[in-house]
């Protein structure tokens, strides 16, 4: 489907499969990501996004399939693609062993950047990142938030053309994670190609422009945000809460319900208008319920199911 | 300080007092004797102690060696840095108990000096058997294996604290066959004023030690971390 816009493709994969155990954690996934795009990955825990995105750079072997980055076979070129992509794991993995700026100066190292060049840019990625003043902490003294901005500086340390994000704001609070969305934007706007995984459906809504969606390792839904909600689900949902069997009865009377779910003591309805239903609700005395537009949740959980994992 | 300090009070409260018991061996005094065995032995738990739990520690608790592996950097290369980093610091204290033995008159001359390159050799070799455990090391307790099974009798077996010839044939070939009997036959004349015979031997047995290690230690760790 990508195929068809002439933007050339960052990461170009077809049929790619890994498999643990004889589980395939990733299923004959084809995945064009053009240059310049905002994606986002997302999926319940074990659909194999962490996976994928772990083939790109190289830290996973591939079982079958092929996979190309910048154009060039993966993993045998996987050093080189490396040098022009930043990473920023799920898992902070600062060097306790030094300050702010000698993390990001050792890292560069790794890169091959001479030092001059180092000079210059670390400055810039410290203020990028806000972190100006804590140039000369040790990692031990800085805040979840500050880590995670010294980690996106760090992976920025080489310049990326492609910046992979794997859950970057899990376990922030409000604060620290909307200061690494507007970073986020800001490197968007610069043109660099980024791909993130989270959790955080309002995160995957506000800053992408395409949202996969993967379950079982393969590709459930693939569209920007807003034409998933608009096309994958109804454009309603009533929540009603603990509620007896009675009312829910003729709760569901309304012929504009589309699709009904119950969870725990919670039934969700699915429509567009439901009018009758809310006037149902209105004559009764129960007054638990929500009644909201339909958001991207409402459809991961539609592909994904309600299901618990692990 | 650690693999300084406790070779260090080997070789003082050993010397002093189980020297007054044994006189001289190999016609130097049991201090001057010991004094090479413990240059040795600090250069093996020096480079043990940094390629397994310093190293584990990078590589499982803190990730850092994944970090490395997103930057162009691939295993073969960390692995190699780890190793010369563990060598470094059995050069480091190795020539810091140098240092005091040439203060308590336990050096001959400036030969001596050539001690340094065979403790970073025997760092290397030391370094790349210790990442080859931390490759299969599940958790810190892991090591004690090692330690027990293989450093601790080796080191009781190779010439640190009396020489071989005291034991049974078959167990002074078993101790010819581990790294640590070389790098003590280098560094006692070397240290003593003696003559050092077959050099290159000793050296080939450390390095190859350090090779095959190295080789096997990179390859198990690719297998872990990339999979």
């Amino acid at each position: 489907m990508s195929a068809v816009k002439n933007l050339p493709s960052v990461v170009n994969a077809s049929k790619l499969c890994k498999i643990y155990d004889g589980k395939r954690v990733v299923n004959e996934l084809d995945l064009a990501i053009e240059s310049g795009s905002f994606c986002a990955i997302l999926g319940p825990n074990g659909a194999g996004k962490t996976t994928t995105l772990r083939m790109f750079i190289g830290h996973c072997p591939i079982d079958a399939g092929e996979l190309q980055v910048f154009g060039y076979s993966m993993p045998k070129h996987a050093s080189f693609v490396r040098s022009l992509v930043g990473v920023v794991p799920q898992m902070d993995n600062l060097d306790p062993d030094f300050t702010v700026e000698e993390n990001l100066y050792v890292y560069g190292r790794f890169f091959g950047i001479a030092l001059a060049v180092l000079k210059k840019r670390i400055p810039e990625l410290l203020e990028f990142s806000s972190l100006q003043e804590k140039a000369n902490s040790r990692i031990s003294e800085l805040s979840g938030g500050m880590r995670r901005r010294l980690t996106l500086a760090r992976a920025l340390i080489n310049k990326p053309k492609l910046l992979i994000l794997d859950e970057p704001t899990t376990g922030l609070d409000p604060q620290a994670r909307q200061a690494i969305w507007q970073k986020l934007r800001e490197l968007k706007k610069q043109g660099i190609t980024l791909i993130l995984t989270t959790h955080y459906m309002e995160e995957a809504e506000r800053l992408c422009d395409r949202v996969i969606v993967m379950d079982h390792g393969k590709m459930m839904a693939d569209a920007p945000p807003r034409n998933l909600i608009r096309d994958q689900i109804e454009s309603h949902v009533l929540e009603v809460h603990a509620c007896d069997d009675v009312l829910i009865g003729k709760i569901q009377r309304d012929t504009s319900i589309a699709r009904f779910e119950k969870s725990g003591d919670i039934h969700f309805f699915y429509g567009d208008k439901l009018k009758q239903a809310l006037e149902v609700l209105e004559q009764s005395a129960h007054d638990d319920y929500l009644f909201r537009p339909a958001n991207l949740e409402d459809v991961f959980i539609k592909l994904t199911g309600r299901d618990l994992r692990e | 300080m650690g693999n300084f300090g406790e070779p260090l009070l080997y070789l003082l409260v050993l010397g002093y007092g189980l020297g007054q018991f044994v006189g001289d061996v190999e016609g130097m005094t049991y201090m001057v004797f010991l004094a090479s065995g413990v240059v040795c032995t600090s250069a093996v738990n020096s480079a043990s102690f940094e390629g397994m739990y310093s190293a584990y520690t990078r590589m499982d608790v803190q990730q850092t060696w994944l970090g490395m592996l997103s930057t162009p950097v691939n295993v073969g290369e960390v692995v190699f840095g780890e190793i010369l980093w563990a060598a470094t610091k059995s050069l480091i204290s190795v020539s810091a108990i140098l240092i005091v033995a040439t203060a308590l008159g336990l050096v001959a001359d400036a030969w001596a000096l050539f001690i340094l390159p065979v403790a970073f050799i025997t760092g290397l070799s030391f370094a790349s058997l210790a990442l080859l455990v931390t490759s299969s090391a599940k958790s810190y307790d892991f090591f004690l294996y090692y330690t027990t099974l293989f450093i601790t009798p080796m080191v009781l077996l190779s010439g640190v604290f009396f020489p071989i010839e005291a034991l049974p044939y078959l167990v002074q070939n078993l101790a010819k066959a581990l790294p640590l009997y070389h790098a003590i036959s280098l560094v006692r004349p070397l240290m003593t004023g003696g003559e050092v015979h077959s050099v290159f031997l000793h050296i080939f047995v450390l390095l190859a030690f350090g090779v095959v290690a190295g080789v096997a230690a990179t390859h198990r760790i690719e297998k872990r971390l990339i999979k």
